[in-house]
């Protein structure tokens, strides 16, 4: 926590930054995100286990990006978003600074985000045995049990779209729910379209998800939506071999091909 | 009763199946009356959304189809489709729907009776899974009820 503190001060004082993303405590025992301009309130930056949150989302939010130069606090998933959004030129690496958490919650020193890269290269990227348990489970049933378990599962969504907004890979702006002309997904939340809206949304990310579970930890009825993205992740790397989030310089999974790309059902 | 006659949409790419199917037509193949060609300009073009709306209006089975690997018109694109459907299968798979009531293939502008072939098998496949309740009932529900 110290040292957070410590380099983000060193940061905002040389002006390498302009802005610290950090957590900071809020309400009722919660923390939230923190964004430090000034290097006096530093002290406010913390870091426990409660920060689970994927804080790279605000990298491509217009209010914090046009502060200028920013630092940011992240853990794993976060630096694995970091990566994938420079893949996909939404922030221009010049303008992160990474102040990185490993998983033993000790601050990773970054001098530029090559050195993240090959940390990445090596660190754990595994899924939690509590998800990844829920998802082999998944996998097992039959068909129409699958069907059920999920018709039943979204049938309490009532598309307040907190996964959407959470999920720092989610950043288009205008988003294919909301297009109406065609209208792909049914505006209202019925069990078809809260069921067609969370496949469209788990194949958008297919590819991309880096599994930090945001999603999931968002959702106010604690719909497991995270477990889809997280198949699909698991999936692209079964199928395709990419392990998203690894590298600055990601292929989008689902606009290239290999000529090799082995099916086993197409007649 | 009679038999349950399933209603099979076909997603085709204009310059392969679609012309394949045309030559079914042509040299007089018969085949099952089932299907609904709809034309694309490639399988690079369908959405995996389209295959949800088929279902959605109660269709019980689906074909996608296009041009046979290194065929494609625009060199690529049924190339980005086969990833496409590589990984929508496994989230289908996943969510429950039935993946056998998707038939994915590739049929060149020659193959006029595979075309066949193909839309028959398919038909009596779904003959023997009947209708596709499920989706259907997921698409009524919460509408009907509250009106």
């Amino acid at each position: 926590m110290e040292s957070i503190r410590k380099r983000a001060k060193e940061l905002l004082d040389s002006k390498q930054v302009q802005v610290i993303i950090g957590y900071e405590n809020g309400t009722s025992n919660k923390v939230r995100a923190s964004f430090i301009k000034d290097s006096a309130q530093v002290d406010k930056l913390i870091y426990d286990e409660r920060c689970t949150q994927n804080l790279a989302l605000y990298l491509v939010k217009h209010e914090v990006k046009h502060l200028g130069k920013m630092g940011i606090v992240a853990t794993i998933p976060a630096m694995r978003t970091i990566n994938m959004l420079i893949s996909e030129e939404q922030v221009k690496p010049e303008n992160i600074v990474v102040l990185g958490i490993g998983e033993d919650g000790k601050l990773l020193d970054f001098p530029d985000l090559t050195v993240m890269e090959s940390f990445l290269q090596k660190a754990n990227i595994e899924l939690t045995a509590k998800d990844k348990e829920a998802i082999e489970k998944l996998k097992k049933m039959t068909t129409q049990e699958k069907f059920d378990y999920w018709s039943n599962a979204l049938e309490t969504c009532f598309k307040c779209y907190a996964c959407r907004s959470a999920c720092p890979l989610c950043y288009c702006t205008r988003c294919a729910v909301e297009c109406n002309q065609p209208q792909w997904i049914p505006v209202q939340a019925s069990k078809n379209g809260n069921y067609e809206w969370h496949m469209l949304r788990a194949m958008h990310l297919s590819g991309r998800c880096v599994s930090c579970g945001d999603c999931g930890r968002a959702c106010p009825l604690d719909i497991p939506v995270h477990l889809l993205t997280m198949h699909m992740a698991e999936e692209s790397k079964r199928l395709f071999g990419v392990d998203s989030g690894l590298s600055m310089k990601m292929e989008s999974v689902l606009s290239n091909y290999k000529l090799d790309d082995k099916d086993n059902f197409i007649l | 009763m009679s038999e349950f006659e399933p209603k099979i949409v076909a997603f085709v790419c204009n310059w392969c199946t679609y012309a394949g199917a045309d030559l079914t037509g042509t040299s007089r193949i018969k085949y099952a009356a089932n299907v609904k060609i709809i034309r694309f300009p490639c399988t690079g073009r369908i959405d995996f959304m389209l295959l949800m709306k088929a279902f959605q209006n109660g269709a019980d089975g689906i074909i996608v189809s296009g041009c046979h690997p290194n065929d494609c018109h625009y060199s690529s694109g049924n190339f980005h489709a086969k990833r496409r459907w590589m990984a929508f299968r496994e989230l289908l798979d996943y969510m429950g729907v039935d993946v056998e009531r998707i038939t994915f293939s590739w049929v060149s502008a020659a193959e006029g009776a595979r075309w066949a072939e193909i839309v028959n098998t398919t038909t009596e496949k779904l003959r023997k899974l009947g209708p596709y309740t499920n989706y259907q009932n997921l698409v009524k529900s919460g509408i009907e009820e509250e009106l």
